[in-house]
């Protein structure tokens, strides 16, 4: 159905092709799954397929990229519209008309269909995708999960050959991308849809898969294969295949259903393990956590002005919504607190109102011993420190150096101190210090932004959403850093929906839903009983309460 | 769902009124498009019309709670709804900087009721004929009232459509030629809110850089970031339009491609000459025959370039009995006060000098209550 001859792209100004020797065809009816590092060139093959590179970006493309038979050099993507539907990774950007139903129908227009097959294939795609009773809202009132629905219906409304995804969860909390996956597979099994599709969070979608395409680093040749057969080779890989990888299981097991049935052993020498070191696994968790009731002071009243953060029965309403509800969080030095919840359950807002972004509507919220809203920016930063959603939004200058040299001034630390974090933070080549900001990628984006924050050096630290868009080696990267931080006494609040980057991170997790605290407990046992949030090692070693790999191996070893 | 069986009730109606060929090329629309939306611009435009033919506070404020009592009972629950508050408050801003110049600048109204003395500006040789300050009489400021009431009424008017018509579904109803262009304004108009937003969102970003987050400089220094972000904005929806299909062209005879140009151009070189025309002294007898044909020509061009596009429409809003009676209604308020200005000018204008006190036309009273009509035949719009 799509087939890759020989292909390499060279952008304008690039020195290097991008991609080179693409050469792979992708059969009818198949979910073929992208996989790779950040910066390999994912989305450039993703974009081939829709004719939008090098039509539209630009750049050079040699070989021959053909579709439905169809040849992306002679047809531009509007003449490819019939047979491949394309969405990208940010569903808001994709949106034309203002309505769900319209903007299912707008694709159909462009096509010419007549106005009967429009109205029908509106009313089927709204049942297929469960959009019925959204027909008429207006999108931008949509949730994150409800948006990515409607713009993958956009596209399939004038029954594409091929759709083209890419990183279609990664913004979707875990119930929602689960969601849109049903949809896939259901496209995938009973429509015949062919699907091509990159995602960096492979525990997701590996499950459903039938091929894999791996390209290893940037220029590389791809390799393709079974879904195991290349998990056994892949530089990135999903908790599950580090676990099959670390027991040595052949062929590697993809689901928590088949690792389970493999780790009956693993169970049993975990668990021998653990008797005769009883506490063996408490010293492997880092030690704050478990002191959280020890440090709790007896009169906290006293001592309140000594906590990161504090907040007391903290509401927040917003154009008569209750975004938060009498939320009462104690925030101790070096814990690391993982804030997790639906799209919308009020994770930001809660960060938020943290930094002194959002007034409470009633309730007290004290950080450092200051009220944040009330409380001059400038002494803000040295008691509390944000990295936006958006890390991007926090960069003004044009160099990186620049960047550095206003986050000393704007935190009043000596010159230098913003660069030398960044290197600390960054070993190895780093980051050239005359780059653009924008051309960093999303990891080094982030660890800029943190840099910036950390600058002004405050005892808490508050991260939005912090993996969006890393690869696993980013987030590696990350978890190292916020665990060094954690040790040298930083508080640190992420909300994120990466139910993994919670187990190797937080000790202790906060789930809110609907403005409201409804969990608030140590990390294992939090997310070790939810079925959306509990991590894949969890899942496949229950009822034992093992969150990580890296506790796993540490306890083998 | 009781939304729907609501609507198939009316759906019912509606197809009855329909003509046939509409009602057989189209399936009935079971929620949406009550109205369409051109109907309610000719009959908010036309009770602006109205508004015009005459200075009578009561028949305007009358105009003015009509265009409010259908605005209440028909508008939805959608964004643009809400504009008409925001008309009502530019209507009243209008009212007020109309009587604030009458007072201060003077008004060549004579007028014998002195209310007021303020002081007088002496002002130099060259600014001869303005006055700053100087007597304010009742006279002066009942004129500038009821000048003021009249284009309130209109902004009003404008109000009352933009409430009860979706801008982006007008623009729907373009032809096909004039499409992409209606796409364009439609991008344009997401565009602003887009923008507003951002720059809030990087201004509070500031916040946490440990910067004033308030004032001009907030302001000045995300202007940069923000225009790169809406610049990626746009050229992303750019790529997803174009992939999925924007601006597919239909294969047409070179002969008919040929033909659009020449009816467009020379339809359009007819509509500069009939004006020209019409316009001097001498071309009275060609004038109006060449702008007619001109515009003709103009409008064969459009239809003709129309099938250069191949696109279909999903649901058009249908023209039908509703839209008819509501256009009907706002034409028939227009007409009337037309025809009660030129037969009862003074009822209309009531005097300022000597001032009277202004009485309300018992006729064209119910020639504008006609503009209520659409709140009577139309049921309230889902959102």
């Amino acid at each position: 159905m799509i087939r890759f001859e020989d292909v390499s792209v060279t952008y304008d100004g690039a020195l290097e092709p991008t991609v080179r020797g693409i050469d792979f065809e992708v059969p009818e009816g198949e979910l073929v799954l992208l996989v790779g590092p950040s910066g390999v060139g994912k989305s450039t093959v993703l974009g081939a397929v829709s004719g939008l590179v090098p039509h539209f970006t630009g750049g050079t493309l040699r070989g021959r990229v053909t579709v439905a038979g169809r040849d992306t050099r002679t047809h531009k993507p509007r003449e490819l519209a019939d047979v491949v539907g394309t969405v990208g990774q940010d569903p808001l950007s994709h949106f034309v008309t203002d309505t769900v139903e319209d903007e299912l129908a707008y694709g159909m227009e462009s096509l010419g269909l007549a106005p009967d097959v429009m109205r029908r294939r509106v009313e089927e795609t709204l049942d297929l995708l469960g959009l019925t009773s959204l027909r008429d809202r207006p999108i931008a009132t949509l949730s994150g999960g409800q948006q990515q629905r409607v713009a993958i219906g956009s596209v399939l409304t004038p029954h594409p050959k091929v759709l083209v995804l890419d990183e279609p969860t990664s913004a979707l909390d875990p119930a929602a991308a689960e969601e849109v996956l049903a949809v896939l597979q259901r496209l995938v099994h009973d429509l015949g849809t062919t699907v091509l599709m990159a995602e960096h969070r492979l525990e997701r979608v590996i499950q459903y898969a039938d091929q894999l395409v791996l390209l290893p680093t940037p220029g590389a040749a791809p390799v393709l294969g079974t879904p195991a057969e290349v998990m056994a080779v892949s530089p990135v890989y999903p908790p599950v295949v580090a676990l099959g990888r670390l027991a040595n299981w052949t062929p590697l097991p993809l689901t928590v259903r088949d690792a389970r049935r493999r780790a009956k052993d693993l169970r049993q020498q975990l668990e021998e393990r653990q008797g005769n070191a009883p506490k063996g696994r408490g010293e492997l968790r880092d030690q704050p956590h478990r002191t959280r009731s020890r440090k709790q002071p007896a009169h906290p009243e006293l001592l309140g002005a000594n906590h990161p953060a504090q907040t007391n029965a903290l509401s927040v309403t917003r154009a008569h919504i209750h975004a938060l509800r009498h939320i009462t969080l104690t925030v101790t030095p070096g814990e690391t607190i993982a804030l997790m919840g639906r799209n919308g359950a009020g994770k930001s807002t809660l960060l938020n109102t943290l930094v002194g972004l959002v007034r409470p509507t009633s309730g007290s919220v004290h950080v450092g011993g200051a009220v944040p809203h009330k409380t001059a920016p400038k002494d803000l930063v040295r008691r509390a420190g944000l990295v936006p959603q958006e890390p991007r939004d926090l960069l003004y200058a044009d160099t990186v150096r620049a960047e550095c040299t206003a986050a000393d001034q704007d935190a009043g630390a000596p010159p230098g101190t913003c660069r030398a974090l960044l290197s600390e933070l960054l070993p190895g080549p780093g980051i050239a210090d005359d780059i653009h900001p924008r051309d960093l990628s999303e990891g080094q984006r982030l660890t800029l932004a943190l840099a910036v924050v950390l600058t002004a050096n405050p005892p808490l630290l508050l991260l939005d959403e912090p993996t969006r868009g890393l690869d696993y080696a980013a987030k590696a990267r990350l978890v190292t850093i916020l665990r060094d931080l954690a040790a040298r006494g930083h508080a640190i609040v992420l909300a994120t929906h990466d139910v993994e980057l919670a187990a190797e991170l937080a000790h202790r997790v906060v789930l809110l839903a609907d403005g409201e605290v409804i969990a608030d407990g140590p990390t294992s046992e939090v997310v070790v009983a939810s079925p959306s949030f509990a991590p894949q090692v969890a899942k496949i070693l229950a009822p034992q309460k093992w969150l990580t790999v890296a506790e796993v191996r540490e306890a083998l070893a | 769902m009781g939304k729907g069986s609501a609507g198939s009730a009316a759906k019912g109606r509606r197809e009855a009124a329909a003509p046939s060929w509409l009602v057989a090329q189209f399936p009935a629309p079971l929620k949406r498009g009550v109205v369409h939306p051109g109907a309610w611009w000719v009959w908010a435009l036309s009770l602006g019309v109205a508004a015009t033919q005459t200075t009578n506070p009561l028949l305007l404020g009358l105009l003015i709670v009509t265009s409010a009592y259908v605005v209440a009972v028909c508008r939805s629950n959608a964004p643009w709804a809400r504009s008409y508050g925001a008309f009502v408050k530019l209507g009243l801003a209008v009212l007020v900087i109309r009587l604030f110049f009458a007072v201060v600048l003077g008004s060549p109204i004579p007028g014998t009721h002195t209310i007021v003395t303020l002081p007088e500006v002496p002002l130099p040789d060259w600014a001869q004929g303005i006055r700053l300050g100087g007597t304010v009489t009742a006279e002066a400021v009942v004129f500038a009232l009821y000048d003021g009431l009249k284009l309130a009424t209109l902004l009003i008017c404008v109000g009352a459509a933009n409430a009860l018509a979706n801008p982006a579904r007008l623009l729907k109803s373009l032809p096909g030629a004039l499409y992409e262009m209606g796409v364009a304004v439609v991008v344009a108009l997401t565009f602003a809110p887009n923008l507003i937003a951002d720059a809030q969102r990087l201004r509070a970003a500031r916040r946490l850089r440990g910067r004033p987050d308030r004032g001009i400089r907030g302001l000045m220094y995300v202007g940069l970031p923000v225009l790169e972000g809406a610049l990626e904005r746009s050229v992303a929806l750019a790529a997803a339009m174009d992939a999925r299909g924007y601006g597919r062209t239909a294969q047409v005879p070179a002969a008919v491609r040929r033909t659009t140009t020449a009816l467009t151009l020379g339809g359009l070189l007819g509509v500069c000459a009939g004006t020209y025309g019409l316009l001097t002294a001498e071309g009275a007898t060609y004038g109006l025959p060449v702008l007619l044909i001109g515009l003709a020509a103009a409008l064969a061009g459009l239809w003709l370039g129309g099938r250069r596009t191949p696109r279909t429409r999903y649901r058009p809003d249908p023209w039908g009995l509703r839209a008819w009676l509501v256009t009907a209604s706002g034409v028939a308020v227009a007409a009337l006060l037309t025809l009660a200005a030129s037969l009862d000018p003074v009822a209309l204008h009531p005097g300022v000098v000597p001032l009277t006190a202004p009485t309300l036309p018992l006729w064209p009273s119910a020639a504008v209550l006609l503009g209520l009509l659409p709140a009577f035949i139309t049921p309230k719009e889902p959102s």
